[in-house]
């Protein structure tokens, strides 16, 4: 096992929430993002639909909340929260491990969403690709009434 | 749209099920799409160059659309009257273009909790050949007759 990568500042940014931005969930952009998977039930393109399915307008699909459309932030690389974004690291390349979704409300067009995340526990190990750096991460969702919407539990691998 | 599917209900799910299956064919133009409405802009999504240069045989399938594919399947296995309350997934093995993958779907528990009704499944993606590069798993709320 190599020396270990991480540093006392990147111990002491677990648990520190980092506001992530607010971004407005638009009947386009779901509608972008159903027809990307290959959705067809109406209720991601059809706001008379939705209506009619008891929902408050276009419902955004699952995985949604976890894409930066909206972010003005030139994102070239994997779209991974600011608190790890900001993580000085020897390691070149990033994979995305895994994502989970904890859905509470419907989020729909028209919601105005605020994310904040935060790192919530590093673990190191060497796989078959070598010395790799895992990073836990947690985002919560709130709508522009106050409802905690989704939390979201992911984590990145730098290697 | 041919989301017309009969309602799932909860008092005919049990445990063992699979799930109807969901074929994806995923081709360089829909990693194309799915970067412009996700945002993810990674060129190992899209530059087969930029993928070979970072170690890559080419050109791989996003982990998010991967993950937004399985909720294509829970959502159609449970729609209209479901709802998906929590699913995730790793990204354990990278899929390339052009391949057929196999979204599916096993139930491992039914539940009753504060009066919803509730399955849990596994639910993984296989490739061709029938390695799960993408397992997960999932709760859903579902109706009762």
């Amino acid at each position: 096992m190599p020396d270990s990568i991480i540093t006392a500042e990147m111990q002491s940014l677990v648990g520190h929430e980092v506001d992530e931005g607010v971004a407005e969930v638009t009947t386009t952009s779901c509608r972008l993002f159903a027809r990307a998977v290959g959705h067809t039930d109406p209720i991601f393109f059809d706001d008379a639909v939705a209506r009619a399915r008891g929902y408050r307008g276009v419902v955004a699909p699952p995985g949604y909340l976890g894409t930066p459309v909206g972010d003005p932030g030139v994102r070239s690389k994997i779209p991974v929260p600011t608190s790890i974004a900001g993580l000085r690291l020897p390691y070149r390349r990033t994979l995305d491990g895994g994502t989970a979704y904890e859905y509470l409300e419907p989020v729909v067009a028209g919601d105005v969403i605020a994310s904040r995340s935060k790192i919530t526990r590093y673990e190191e190990r060497v796989g078959s690709i070598g010395p790799m750096l895992i990073t836990y991460h947690e985002t919560s969702y709130t709508r522009q009434d106050g409802t905690l919407v989704a939390r979201m539990y992911g984590h990145i691998i730098h290697y | 749209m041919t989301l017309t599917t009969q309602q799932v209900y909860f008092d005919d799910v049990h445990e063992g099920d699979e799930i109807p299956l969901l074929r994806k064919a995923c081709t360089l133009q829909q990693l194309v799409m799915w970067a412009g409405a996700s945002g993810d802009f990674y060129q190992i999504h899209f530059d087969p160059d930029f993928a070979r240069g970072v170690g890559l045989d080419g050109v791989i399938v996003h982990g998010g659309l991967k993950h937004a594919f399985l909720g294509q399947l829970l959502h159609e296995w449970i729609a209209p009257g479901g709802s998906i309350r929590r699913f995730g997934c790793q990204f354990r093995g990278m899929d390339y273009p052009n391949q057929e993958l196999l979204c599916r779907g096993v139930v491992t528990r039914t539940y009753e909790e504060h009066g919803q009704a509730l399955v849990d499944l596994d639910v993984w993606i296989e490739n061709s050949a029938g390695v799960r590069t993408t397992p997960g798993s999932a709760t859903v709320v579902l109706p009762r007759r």
